[in-house]
């Protein structure tokens, strides 16, 4: 297809995703690098520290999911982004339900 | 039209190719299916892990004694890389019909690839040389399941990267091909976005807890 015939906003895709592949690489860099200066300086008390941790590794997961995997809340086809969430709730559930119940039995057996 | 719109997550062919776009729907989207699918698999590991490295050690190595941060760093750094390496085949595979390009930057993805496993490879030889091995404690299982399901993942992203090569230089970058590809990307995406969550609640907090 001739690019002239294309509106401004798709002729430049290349770009737009060029850059968002490049944003990808850039913000998990730095998130990891900061994950790292946590983890081995330890300026925090321990349970912060964790929830630090934590907090970045989901930033972290959410800006790969964006960048790298081109999920997004504007421009996603429904059933995808219906399908991603969905999985996320499933995964919340079957995990936090799953260290509820073992963290409690193992207090029952103590 | 309904080539300039997004039919599903991920590098759209768009107007490169707009008979493949429309094809791409229903694959992608089965393929999204099997990927969300195998992320409740990894969770469930993860959430198996964190309760065995608290309550499964047995007497045994501890977290923190099993943890070698500058290791994990070489591996985030290595696989970080290769899913950037991806993106920019993904970009080849759409705006590029020679394949050339698409076969560089996918040469680079599996050279990176190779290189963390190989340095896992090492994590668990020095492992099994301290003895704490998978049937040491429940803690240890949880450890090398969970790694070697990961592991396990990689090496398969490699042999469906090395099918794909040996394809493309028969055929060429035909469309099927460039349908596999897109989805051989997802999947190694997904298996950097897993590696974030092993390194955060694996080797961070094995360190930092």
């Amino acid at each position: 297809m001739n690019d002239e015939d294309l509106p401004q906003s798709e002729r430049e895709d290349p770009r737009r995703e060029f850059r968002h592949i490049l944003m990808g690489l850039a913000s998990a860099s730095v998130l990891t690098a900061l994950a790292f200066f946590l983890a081995v300086a330890k300026p925090l008390a321990t349970g912060w520290l964790l929830a630090a941790l934590g907090g970045l590794a989901l930033v972290q997961i959410a800006a790969q999911f964006r960048f790298f995997l081109h999920v997004d809340l504007k421009k996603s086809h429904r059933d995808d982004l219906q399908l991603v969430l969905f999985a996320g709730l499933v995964i919340a559930l079957m995990v936090g339900g799953s260290i509820w119940i073992l963290f409690n039995q193992h207090a029952r057996m103590g | 039209m309904s080539a300039g719109k997004n039919l599903h997550p991920g590098i759209n062919l768009g107007h490169s190719d707009p008979a493949g776009h429309h094809q791409a729907e229903p694959v992608m989207f089965g393929f999204w299916i099997f990927l969300m699918s195998d992320l409740v698999l990894f969770a469930l590991l993860l959430a198996t892990y964190s309760a065995m490295s608290v309550h499964g050690v047995a007497g045994g190595p501890e977290p923190r004694d099993v943890t070698d941060l500058a290791s994990a760093g070489i591996e985030t750094a290595l696989l970080l890389l290769s899913s950037f390496t991806i993106g920019m085949a993904s970009l080849a595979n759409k705006y590029h019909d020679d394949g050339r390009r698409l076969l560089q930057w996918l040469g680079l993805t599996a050279v990176l690839g190779i290189g963390f496993l190989a340095m896992e490879a090492r994590d668990f030889a020095s492992l099994i040389a301290e003895g704490a091995v998978p049937q040491r404690s429940g803690f240890l299982s949880a450890h090398f399941t969970l790694l070697g399901c990961h592991a396990l993942h990689v090496a398969a992203g490699l042999l469906w990267m090395a099918v794909l090569v040996l394809q493309l230089m028969a055929t060429g970058l035909e469309r099927a091909l460039r349908l596999r590809f897109m989805r051989l990307a997802l999947f190694w995406h997904m298996l950097d976005i897993v590696w974030v969550a092993i390194l955060t609640f694996v080797f961070l907090y094995g360190a930092a807890g």
